[in-house]
């Protein structure tokens, strides 16, 4: 069974072909949703925001994005337990919605990072990282001007008891605290990352970890309709 | 009525913009001390109560203007 995954797409999104190019390689059935649709389509198991520049990045990136008509109805499927995965401007939005904890901000180094990162998984009895290995060091593309993940330090005290932080960076790469590259939400259906999953799905791109992530949605998607029919 | 946001990184938060900045003042030869980097937002209000147009800029800020997390904004009203 093919899951449905549902493709948001808002005026800027740039990877939304990619991700759902990269979301059927491992087996989803993706449907394209434009930001103004206020309802997902029939049987979702699960939801990517897509990267890229959301109303042009205008006020904070995401900021404008989160009042989209297609994020209710994203946040409705969020709260019923629906898994959904932000990629870099997706993160960003779902931060700003406030379905994930802390905020991304402009990169310490203020440039630009566009290059492969090694990213280490802290935990596999997620939704977004059951296919991958405890410990297992990934590498996936990053390429962001805003990906300097920020929390107040209670929360950051209360993420991490929480296990929270799903991926971190194995090095430096734009000043994130305590090197977060990706967060879920305290129910563990909603994750954000800034690395770009899509873009690492196949060894001719140099890397198929990202296939590790997106299959483990999809998995999730999958077991959800399995469990709804 | 109108009147201005204005929204600050919040004291403590790390504003790499503003430290860019000062450091550029620097090499321009300007003996300058901490310089730190925010948005000003100019919003034209329909009402004319000074109290009222307060709490619509406070709701504003809460929902769209500022991130509480790591902005402060303050309000200034144009005396009529």
């Amino acid at each position: 069974m093919k899951p449905k995954v549902a493709v948001v797409v808002f005026p800027g999104s740039q990877d939304d072909c990619d991700a759902a190019w990269a979301l059927g390689s491992v087996g989803a059935e993706p449907v394209m949703v434009w930001h103004a649709e206020r309802e997902l389509p029939a049987a979702t198991g699960a939801v990517v925001l897509p990267g890229g520049f959301s109303y042009g990045d205008y006020l904070r990136c995401g900021a404008i994005a989160r009042l989209a008509p297609a994020m209710e109805a994203v946040a409705r499927f969020a709260a019923e337990g629906g898994p959904v995965l932000g990629i870099c401007n997706g993160f960003q939005i779902l931060c700003e919605a406030g379905l994930l904890p802390g905020v991304l901000r402009p990169n310490v180094q203020l440039e630009f990072v566009c290059r492969d990162v090694r990213v280490t998984v802290e935990r596999t009895d997620t939704l977004f990282t059951s296919r991958c290995e405890a410990g297992q060091e990934l590498v996936i593309p990053v390429k962001h001007a805003d990906g300097c993940w920020f929390a107040p330090p209670e929360l950051l005290a209360e993420l991490e008891a929480n296990g929270q932080v799903l991926l971190r960076y194995a090095e430096e790469v734009n000043g994130s605290l305590d090197r977060v590259a990706g967060v879920q939400n305290s129910d563990g259906n909603v994750m954000g990352l800034m690395p770009h999953p899509e873009h690492a799905v196949d060894s001719l791109l140099g890397s198929a970890d990202g296939a590790l992530v997106l299959a483990s949605l999809v998995d999730a998607a999958r077991e959800r309709l399995l469990a709804a029919a | 009525m109108k009147a201005t946001v204005l929204v600050r990184p919040k004291a403590g938060i790390l504003d790499p913009q503003g430290e860019a900045v000062e450091s550029s003042l620097r090499k321009l030869g300007f003996p300058v001390g901490a310089v730190r980097v925010g948005r000003l937002i100019d919003v034209e209000l329909e009402t004319a109560d000074p109290a009222e147009a307060r709490a619509q800029l406070e709701r504003m800020c809460a929902e769209l203007l500022t991130n509480p997390l790591i902005e402060a904004a303050e309000i200034e009203l144009e005396s009529a």
